[in-house]
Parts: structure tokens; C-alpha cells; sequence
């Protein structure tokens, strides 16, 4: 057991798979001389060099589809996109192209490619950096996203996103890099399933990435007013793990989903239906959800902080569920 | 006014537990219908009334245990001729109900139902709705303690009512039921002089019938063999009056009509032998429904009083279990058990000639009080050659 940031665990999985397989390289926007926008990638141009530690000019479309040429061309390339605010630009590359792939070569063609983008607010750095769009591309068949919130997972889960046939788009909360914590030997990972990072029995709170610190402070706030909670984190933002999710909903009967997505058309959204769609006798209250305010992300600190999900809007909404 | 006892529901019933009223005061009844479920150590039996009427009051609650002949309910008969008169009536408005059938005078405002607009939903939540209607409480009387009022798990589990005897009921009714087999058995052998025959039936002639006239019939029509067999039964007893019917206060009562007691075997042990009502008037497609029907109910345990307490003759039928013939014990008051065992194939001489044939061993088991061994025979010859001319049945 050691203590390690998320970006340290971040770092340290990259360098291990580059060390590992000669056909990983990384390449995105300063990935190499300035040591990645969230400092990822530092020391790896020097460890490893130019030609698996790429700088690409600004453009997410080419670099994207280059990273899908390399994959068809048998290398296993990683991606790094700034933020997900910028991953719009490379949507064609992922949406019309990678994860299409294996479907209209009638599986001929797979494409290993793993894409890294930074999402989430927070540390203002204004509405065109701070979304949540991971439900944009949960909604597309032919990927697998993850969204690591442990340091465990940010360690862990590039080495089996790598491995995997098809694309993989990894989301790295910007809030989560300075986090620190333990980082058991060995530590064990898959890309499948959800996991209780606090058992509870009378409200489950289900939640990833970044919001999952936050949940957890939530989850200690309502044990202070005796209400037991659990906390779920998806880890796999698609394909959702159903299981553990209708697991804890039947035990607690009653769930608060935590989203920093805007509610409208949300992650959130989607998991009401799934609970409704497969638990719906066994809620014995109304769902309930904290995601962020439905406005572009403000730079002020105090008013970005408001628009986001926090841990006493958490507890508000837990409360609400009893009587 | 008319007094609802609590019937026998067969000879070995002494007392019933009332489960549920089917009516309510001021209910409209009419002969024949269900208005009560009673257990009996058998099974849970609905209870059909035999006049038309008002119901007055239900004098028994729910759960009560009372014995055979006590009055459970009052009713107003609507125009019918009054009951012989009771000495004890305290008949508190004896005149309007005979002369006025169309409306009697019920209780003041008697509620206009249909003109009330349902009550808007109550609140409750998923869980909560389906754990009421596992244990049966209505949500309508539960105070709700969740978000907005609202009816939460935890309220319909304190309005449950508390499990009253912890015992489960199985194990018991198992014991209850093996008692009244015991009761009803001892009081045959002991007051029934049984005279016993038998009779072996060639039955290639059914069977080839009844092969023909089940390739016209769907899959799930077919006729059994069980159900031919009843109706030769109920056929011949026409002639045979002296073995359908009862034996009741030191003389035979002929049955109205061939009620036939048909032995099913439960799951759980025991048995029962409802009837199926006037047999030898039945189509053989009826009562293969009404034989099936009947099973199904016997095995849920949903019988109807006048199944129970109707059978004016016994049918037994182990041929299934694999044994040759069945010599059964006469369920008082009746006074006839006829048993078919197996079908088997036997060398069988016929007009000179021998040949291999199904035969079955019909056998009688008959009251002595009430017939006489050469009866019995001459009873089990006729149905031998009812069986002979399938194409009547």
C-alpha cells in the first residue's frame, strides 16, 4: 500500500504500458515538450522519446483520425484530447469512424485505440473547459467508456482499455488529479463493472468520477444524521453494469444519482429508466438526482461552485426521500 | 327471515373455521351463489346459499371456529314462503319482507355507490404496494410516514397484522386432515356392513371407441378412459337406486340425483371426493371439463360446499397407481364405492374363441343395510355390458 496522486497513478500506467508493448505511443496537444495540459505526461518525452511521445498541431479531428489509422495499422495508440469541451471537434473521427468500424467491415476491422480526454469543472477554467459530456458518448454502441475516480482505477484500468479490440474512451475528472490516495499492492481492475466504495443500507448513491469524492463526504454528512447510505461508483459509464446497480436499489429501495452532466438528457437520466425499467417494485420512494445547474459553467469561483453537485445538495436530496 | 347455518360439508365435518364473507349487509343473494369461504381440516370450501334473499347480518367474524349447524348469517327471503316458524325468532320485523318483495325497508341511506366518485389514489410507493398486497393490508388504512405522506414499506409492515400462530398451517391441516380421514373411515367400518364384489370388464370395445372419437376431438379434449368409466357408472346406478343415495336415520335415502364422489388423491396426502353433479346426464366432453376442473380445485384447495356434501355415490380409480383392482371403504352416509383398478391385457375366452384382451376389474364395495349382494351383482354385470356399448356413453 502506498500513497500516489491520481496523475502520479495516471503516469505511472502509461509509462508502464509503453514499456511494456513497443506498439503504444501517445500523442495529443503538448503531451511532450510541456508535459500534458494536466502534467500527465511528464518526463515521458525524455524517457521514451519523441517518436511514442507525439505533440500534435490543434487539430482533434486529425490527430483522432491518425490515432484510428495507427490502430488499423496494428499499433495500439493512446489518444490524449485537452477536454472533453474539445473532443467535439474529433466526434466524426469517434463516432462516424471508430466505433463503427468493426460493423462496416463486417468484422474485419477492429480499432484498439484508446482515447484519454480531461472533463468536468471546478478549477475555473471557464464554460469552454468545464463540461460533463460523458453521456455523449455513453449513448454510442461500439465503445466502451470508463471514468476511473480511484487512484486505484486511474492506475489500473488503462492496461485492459489497451488490451481491449475496440475503442475505449477513458475520462479523466481535471478535480481528481491532485487527489491522493492508497494504492494496494497488486491492486486488481476490469472495465465492466460498477463497485461499492461504501457499503449502506438505506439510501444508495450512485455516482463516477469526479462526483465520487463528493458523494463519499455526502455519504459521511448522512451517517452523522443516521441515515445509512451506499455509495456506487459506475467506474463503467458504458456498458452500464445493471447488476450491481439494481443489487444496491433493491437493498437501500431508495437511490439519489449524482451527475455533474446538466440533467436534461443526462447519465442520470438514463439510470432512472434502467431502475424504473427493472427495480420499480422494489423503490420505496421516488428517485432523486443532484446534477449540475443547467447554465454554462460560470468562472466565478463562488458561482461555479453553486452550479455543481456538492455534498449538502447531495444530502438535501437523500433526506428528501424519507419522510 | 332465513337463517344460514354453517352446512356439513361432509360426514366427517364437525366444525368449520370461517376464512371470509363474500357479502355484506344488505347484499342481494341468489340461490346458488358463493357467500362464504370456510376451512374444513380438508380444504377451503365457498359456501353457496340456497334461497334468494337480503343479507341482514353476519354473525360470524372471520377467523371464528364453529361447529356444523351453527347460524352464521341472517337473511329477508324476497317472496318466498317463510321458514317453518322458530319458536326463538325474536323476528324484529317479521311482515314486510313477505308481502312486499320489491323494496325492503333497509337500513336508512343505504348507500348509493355507483354515484360516488372514486377516492384519488393514495400516495404509496412501489415497494409498499407490493409488499400490501402480499400481506394483505389495505393501503387506505395505512397512516403513510414517507416523502409527501406518502405509504412506505415500513408502514404496510407495522399495519400487517401479526402472524396470530407462528405454526405453519401445513404440517397442520396435514395432521387435521389425516384425523377426519380417520374419523370418517372408522365411523364406515365400524357402522357399514360392507359386502364386497368384483367383476372383470373386457374393455377392448371402450378403448377402441374411444380411440376413434378422440381422433376427431383437439389434443387438449380428449376424453380419459376415467371419464367413460364415471359415465357407465352413472348410467347404470339409474337402474340401480338402491346404491345411490344414503343411509340417514336408520333408513336409505335415494339420492336426487347421480352425484358422483370422485377419490383425488392430494399432493400434500390425504384425499378428497368431491362430486360432480348428475353424471349420467352429462356429455363425456362436459365431464372430462368438469373432471379436470375439478382436480385443479381439489389440489388448490377451492371446493364448493355442494361439491363436498353432494356425492350420492363413490368412484375410486388406482388403475394409475398400477394395482389390479381397489376393494374402497364406503364414505358415509353413502352407501355404494364402486373402484376400477388397471386396465390390463388378459387371455380372454369370448364366442368360443380366445383371444388377447384389455380387461379391467370393476369392484363394489355395498352397504348391506341398503342392498343385497344379489343386487350388487346384477349392478356390476349391467355395467360390464354398459361397457360393452361405448358409443351409448
Amino acid at each position: 500500500m502506498k500513497k500516489i496522486s491520481y496523475r502520479e497513478a495516471m503516469r505511472e500506467a502509461l509509462r508502464e504500458a509503453l514499456a511494456a508493448d513497443p506498439r503504444v505511443f501517445l500523442m495529443g496537444e503538448d503531451v511532450g515538450r510541456y508535459g500534458g495540459t494536466y502534467a500527465v505526461s511528464k518526463g515521458l518525452l525524455q524517457e521514451f522519446g519523441p517518436e511514442r511521445i507525439r505533440d500534435t498541431p490543434l487539430s482533434e479531428l486529425g490527430f483522432t483520425g491518425a490515432g484510428i489509422g495507427a490502430a488499423l495499422g496494428g499499433m495500439r495508440p493512446i489518444v490524449e484530447v485537452m477536454t472533453v469541451n474539445f473532443s467535439l471537434l474529433a466526434l466524426d473521427q469517434i463516432v462516424n469512424t471508430a466505433s463503427l468500424y468493426r460493423h462496416m467491415s463486417g468484422g474485419q476491422f477492429s480499432v484498439p485505440l484508446v482515447i484519454r480526454m480531461a472533463t468536468g469543472a471546478g478549477r475555473q477554467i471557464a464554460a469552454q473547459h468545464s463540461h460533463s459530456l460523458e453521456n455523449w458518448y455513453a449513448h454510442i454502441p461500439g465503445i466502451k467508456v470508463l471514468a476511473p475516480a480511484t487512484v486505484e482505477d486511474a492506475r489500473g484500468m488503462l492496461a485492459p482499455a489497451l488490451a481491449d479490440p475496440d475503442p475505449v474512451v477513458i475520462f479523466e475528472h481535471a478535480a481528481l488529479y491532485n487527489t491522493e490516495g492508497e494504492l494496494p499492492e497488486p491492486w486488481s481492475t476490469d472495465i465492466k463493472s460498477a463497485m461499492v466504495r461504501k457499503p449502506g443500507s438505506a439510501v444508495s448513491l450512485i455516482t463516477y468520477g469526479g462526483s465520487l469524492p463528493k458523494t463519499l463526504e455526502a455519504a459521511q454528512m448522512l451517517a452523522k444524521e443516521g441515515i445509512d447510505a451506499e455509495v456506487v461508483d459506475l467506474r463503467v459509464l458504458r456498458p452500464l453494469d445493471d447488476e450491481t446497480i439494481m443489487a444496491s436499489v433493491a437493498k437501500c429501495r431508495r437511490a439519489v444519482i449524482v451527475d455533474e452532466g446538466w440533467k436534461t438528457g443526462s447519465l442520470a437520466a438514463e439510470l432512472m429508466a434502467r431502475i424504473v425499467e427493472q427495480a420499480f417494485y422494489e423503490l420505496d420512494a421516488p428517485l432523486a438526482r443532484v446534477c449540475s445547474e443547467e447554465v454554462p459553467m460560470p468562472y466565478a469561483k463562488h458561482m461555479e461552485q453553486a452550479a455543481l453537485p456538492q455534498p449538502d445538495k447531495i444530502v438535501a436530496a437523500a433526506k428528501g426521500l424519507f419522510g | 327471515m332465513i337463517e344460514f347455518k354453517l352446512p356439513s360439508l361432509g360426514a366427517d365435518m364437525d366444525q368449520g373455521k370461517l376464512l371470509e364473507w363474500k357479502v355484506k349487509p344488505g347484499d342481494a343473494v341468489k340461490r346458488g351463489q358463493v357467500i362464504a369461504v370456510v376451512d374444513t381440516s380438508k380444504a377451503a370450501v365457498e359456501v353457496e346459499i340456497w334461497h334468494d334473499g337480503v343479507v341482514d347480518e353476519l354473525i360470524t367474524k372471520p377467523g371464528e371456529t364453529i361447529g356444523v349447524g351453527t347460524v352464521m348469517a341472517k337473511l329477508s327471503g324476497a317472496g318466498e314462503p317463510a321458514v317453518p316458524p322458530k319458536a326463538a325468532a325474536p323476528a324484529p320485523k317479521p311482515a314486510a319482507a313477505a308481502t312486499k318483495p320489491a323494496a325492503p325497508a333497509r337500513k336508512p341511506a343505504a348507500v348509493p355507490a355507483p354515484s360516488i366518485p372514486p377516492p384519488l389514489r393514495k400516495p404509496a410507493s412501489p415497494a409498499a404496494r407490493k409488499r400490501a398486497h402480499e400481506l394483505d393490508v389495505d393501503i387506505d388504512k395505512v397512516t403513510g410516514t414517507g416523502p409527501h405522506g406518502a405509504v412506505a414499506l415500513a408502514d404496510i409492515e407495522k399495519a400487517a397484522p401479526k402472524p396470530t400462530t407462528p405454526a405453519p398451517p401445513a404440517p397442520d391441516r396435514q395432521a387435521e386432515m389425516r384425523k377426519a380421514i380417520a374419523a370418517a373411515m372408522s365411523r364406515s367400518k365400524r357402522e357399514i356392513p360392507h359386502y364386497y364384489l368384483s367383476e372383470a370388464i373386457p374393455m377392448h370395445r371402450a378403448l377402441e371407441h374411444l380411440a376413434r372419437a378422440n381422433e376427431a376431438r383437439p389434443v387438449t379434449e380428449r376424453v380419459l378412459m376415467g371419464a367413460l368409466q364415471l359415465k357407465a357408472v352413472a348410467l347404470t346406478l339409474r337402474h340401480y337406486r338402491e346404491l345411490n343415495g344414503f343411509w340417514r336415520d336408520g333408513g336409505f335415502q335415494p339420492g336426487a340425483g347421480v352425484h358422483v364422489g370422485v377419490a383425488i388423491s392430494l399432493r400434500q396426502g390425504g384425499l378428497v371426493a368431491p362430486a360432480i353433479h348428475d353424471v349420467d346426464e352429462r356429455s363425456l366432453e362436459e365431464l372430462m371439463r368438469a373432471l379436470a376442473d375439478l382436480v385443479k380445485r381439489a389440489r388448490a384447495g377451492s371446493l364448493r360446499s355442494s361439491e363436498m356434501s353432494d356425492p350420492t355415490v363413490t368412484v375410486t380409480n388406482l388403475g394409475e397407481q398400477g394395482v389390479e383392482s381397489v376393494l374402497g371403504v364406503i364414505y358415509p352416509p353413502q352407501v355404494a364405492l364402486v373402484g376400477f383398478g388397471r386396465i390390463v391385457e388378459r387371455a380372454w375366452a369370448e364366442d368360443g374363441a380366445l383371444r388377447a384382451a384389455p380387461v379391467v376389474t370393476a369392484t363394489l364395495s355395498g352397504d348391506h343395510r341398503a342392498s343385497d349382494g344379489h343386487r350388487g351383482a346384477r349392478f356390476l354385470a349391467a355395467l360390464r355390458e354398459q361397457l360393452q356399448r361405448p358409443e351409448e356413453l
